[in-house]
């Protein structure tokens, strides 16, 4: 059950946090200058988000339940479990974010999910 | 350039950014900590010393400024891309990894690891022949 809650944390705050730093983005707008110094004031812009410390927080979470998990489980078992992560982010891109996600990007997604699986497995 | 190709081209690159400087900023860190070896931090005295030779190794400093890179390219692509297209694009970094645990680090990578970076190039390969951006511009 701990492990349960831990997993959950894993993905799910680590998807949201992501979720949540995309909004922050979208918020600042599509960033069509990059020379340092208009990157250096997206940046600025960007902290003055709240949906960014939001999203940092929540990745926060989720790496420190990946560490807490590491402590006492292989890490053979742990990794695959995230690459549930490309699923539950498309899922949240669609739902939360209102992406427009189509069958194609599906079949995508569900095969990087497996061939991250299998790189896992394949080891080192 | 049109202003759909334009977008193409600046995601493809922002992405390429990402995949780049991600794993070869973990390496570094990697590498250079590993340089360091292993510490016992007891007291101040030994965790300021262990600071200052974090903080002397260039290797470590070229990490740090991979995963700034890396973070800068994420921030950027999202200002305008998809989460459900950047993410599983951005899994092409798992090759890059393969790649340079292989030529760099002269580490043996299995078949089935080499299958497994096929498939995820073959998944990014559909997922980046759809539409880059499905939102509308706030």
């Amino acid at each position: 059950m701990y492990h349960l809650i831990l997993y959950i944390l894993i993905i799910g705050a680590g998807t949201l946090g992501e979720l949540c730093v995309t909004r922050a983005m979208k918020v600042v707008g599509e960033v069509k200058d990059f020379r340092p110094a208009a990157i250096v004031r997206v940046f600025a812009r960007a902290v003055r988000v709240p949906w960014m410390w939001a999203g940092i927080a929540l990745m926060a979470t989720a790496f420190f339940s990946l560490l807490t998990v590491l402590t006492t489980q292989n890490v053979s078992l742990v990794v695959p479990v995230t690459a549930l992560n490309y699923g539950a982010g498309a899922l949240g891109g669609r739902l939360i974010l209102g992406e427009k996600v189509s069958a194609r990007r599906w079949v995508g997604v569900m095969v990087v999910c497996v061939g991250v699986a299998v790189v896992v497995l394949g080891g080192r | 350039m049109t202003s759909a190709g334009n977008l193409h081209f600046k995601t493809f690159l922002f992405i390429l950014l990402m995949v780049v400087f991600g794993p070869l900023g973990n390496v570094l860190l990697g590498k250079g900590m590993k340089r360091i070896g292993t510490v016992q931090v007891t007291d101040l005295t030994s965790a300021g010393h262990l600071l200052a030779q974090i903080l002397s190794s260039p290797t470590i400093w070229a990490g740090i400024a991979s995963l700034l890179s890396f973070f800068v390219a994420y921030m950027l692509v999202l200002s305008w891309a998809d989460y459900s297209y950047v993410q599983p694009a951005s899994s092409v970094a798992y090759a890059m990894v393969a790649l340079l645990a292989h030529y760099l680090l002269r580490e043996t990578i299995s078949p089935l690891r080499w299958a497994g970076v096929l498939i995820i190039c073959l998944g990014v390969l559909v997922v980046g022949y759809t539409p880059p951006r499905t939102t509308e511009p706030r």
